[in-house]
């Protein structure tokens, strides 16, 4: 294989003047870091709504939160941001349009709504199942009580559906990280955009995915172990997987 | 709101579209679903292995495609499959891949990935007195797998399959980052040719957003058929 590798490329100067090419590669790590975490404040409260709205006694909200779960998963990540950065502005009033469009750091937004919403559907669909899968007579339990519906919900119901649930949260966290590279197509300069730009200015095409690679498995790691920490302390006692005393 | 614009460029490209475009995409869907099953399934079975190397390297060919993105797998394979395919055949140069071939392979290794943590959920579930029967009738690991294993977890597991071919059918639009005529890239070459953003990503939106609703329809339909007859 002749391929000429080079691996300090990583300390040469980028051609955008903004550092080397390492800084480049770190900097877009925190575009990456930035947009997924945004996203995901965005992903986990309208996901958590969604979610519990599809369990409520009330049929039209259901029927509503069922079709926001269908819309959003079931076009794909990289047409749902097209259809936000370029069809959007458009259908909105001129001046609403013209704001968006001329907004700082236009790409960031537009990936944390499209990845938020896209990913709200996925959460909604597990605090869903989550809720469902707790004993009916929790809810019953509750009225009992005399709690009211929404207290029900707020003090029986969604403390432990959001605990039972948290391991597959975990895995959509990562997804959100791993699908915010889809937000390169519009512009964003992420991670897996700065080494796709690396190779092109230094034609150095592994060493710059390869770095890209190994970051990414690092923060994977670290979201895992961070998130198994979590789950151990906020595991139901007396469920598989919980606290045994 | 929609008068300035031209729907008529949908009833002037839409064979293009739906013909070249949507043909590629479902094309490569569906090759890459028959070939990531199958290797999914090898994996799978090299993941249960008692052979600690081969569920080792299993193990970690998974878990590392699975943690990063499908689109720095796209590209690494874009740039990995010429010299790949120079290193078989022995050429000293880095050889063509047509773009066909190029995604088709993407798709099998990434999807590969999936479907093994499928199958293996599909091949543990099956109680384990099975095995040892199959054992006691004299059955080697090979028929073991093909008679008495595998037919039942595939069977159990159809419907997370197809779940996870819509998901597929989805990715396939990734190959617009390397330019691949699919659905997606002919759509946006019209629509900047056209100047019609607007329509065209609707249009390539909804026309997912039907074919994606049916297929999960079906599979939900599936899904309740094989619950009953269990």
């Amino acid at each position: 294989m002749n391929y000429n590798w080079n691996w300090g490329i990583f300390f040469e100067l980028s051609p955008d003047a903004s550092g080397t090419y390492l800084q480049t590669l770190i900097s877009g790590l925190g575009w990456t870091l930035a947009t997924g975490l945004v996203a995901w404040v965005v992903a986990l409260s309208l996901g958590a709504l969604v979610g519990t709205v599809r369990t409520l006694p009330v049929p039209w909200l259901v029927r509503l939160g069922n079709g926001y779960v269908e819309l959003f998963r079931n076009i794909p990540l990289l047409v749902q941001m097209f259809l936000w950065f370029f069809v959007v502005p458009e259908l909105l009033p001129r001046e609403w349009g013209n704001w968006i469009k001329q907004l700082p750091n236009a790409s960031f937004w537009t990936a944390v709504v499209a990845l938020g919403l896209f990913t709200s559907a996925r959460v909604a669909e597990q605090v869903r199942a989550g809720i469902q899968s707790l004993p009916r007579g929790q809810l019953a339990a509750g009225t009992a009580l005399g709690l009211t519906l929404s207290q029900s919900y707020r003090h029986v119901l969604l403390p432990m559906a959001l605990r039972i649930i948290l391991p597959p949260l975990t895995s959509e966290f990562l997804n959100i990280i791993k699908n915010s590279a889809v937000a390169l197509t519009i512009g964003l300069m992420e991670l897996t955009a700065r080494a796709r730009s690396m190779q092109e200015f230094s034609f150095q095409v592994f060493e710059a995915f390869t770095a890209a690679t190994l970051i990414y498995l690092a923060v994977n790691g670290v979201v895992v172990l961070g998130m198994r920490g979590v789950e151990r302390w906020l595991a139901v006692p007396g469920y598989i997987g919980g606290r045994t005393r | 709101m929609f008068a300035n614009f031209d729907f008529d460029v949908i009833a002037r490209t839409w064979q293009v579209l739906i013909f070249q475009g949507l043909a590629f995409t479902l094309q490569v869907t569906v090759l890459a679903m028959a070939g990531g099953v199958v290797l999914g399934t090898l994996l799978a079975m090299m993941r249960l292995s008692s052979i600690k190397p081969l569920s080792w390297v299993a193990a970690g060919y998974v878990n590392l495609l699975r943690s990063i993105p499908l689109v720095l797998v796209i590209f690494w394979f874009y740039f990995l499959v010429p010299y790949i395919g120079a290193w078989i055949i022995g050429s000293p140069t880095p050889i063509k891949v047509g773009a066909f071939t190029s995604a088709l392979l993407t798709f099998i290794l990434f999807e590969a990935c999936y479907y093994c943590e499928i199958m293996r959920a599909g091949i543990q579930s099956i109680p384990s007195g099975q095995a040892s029967a199959a054992q006691a009738l004299g059955l080697n690991y090979w028929q073991l797998m093909a008679h008495v294993v595998l037919p039942q977890a595939l069977r159990n597991m159809t419907p997370v399959l197809l779940t996870q071919t819509i998901v597929l059918f989805q990715d396939v639009s990734l190959v617009y980052i390397i330019s691949l005529p699919d659905f997606v890239t002919i759509a946006s070459k019209v629509a900047q040719r056209d100047g019609r953003l607007i329509e065209m990503y609707l249009f390539v939106a909804v026309v997912y957003l039907v074919i994606c609703l049916i297929l999960s329809y079906w599979v939900k339909r599936l899904q309740s058929r094989i619950a009953i007859a269990r």
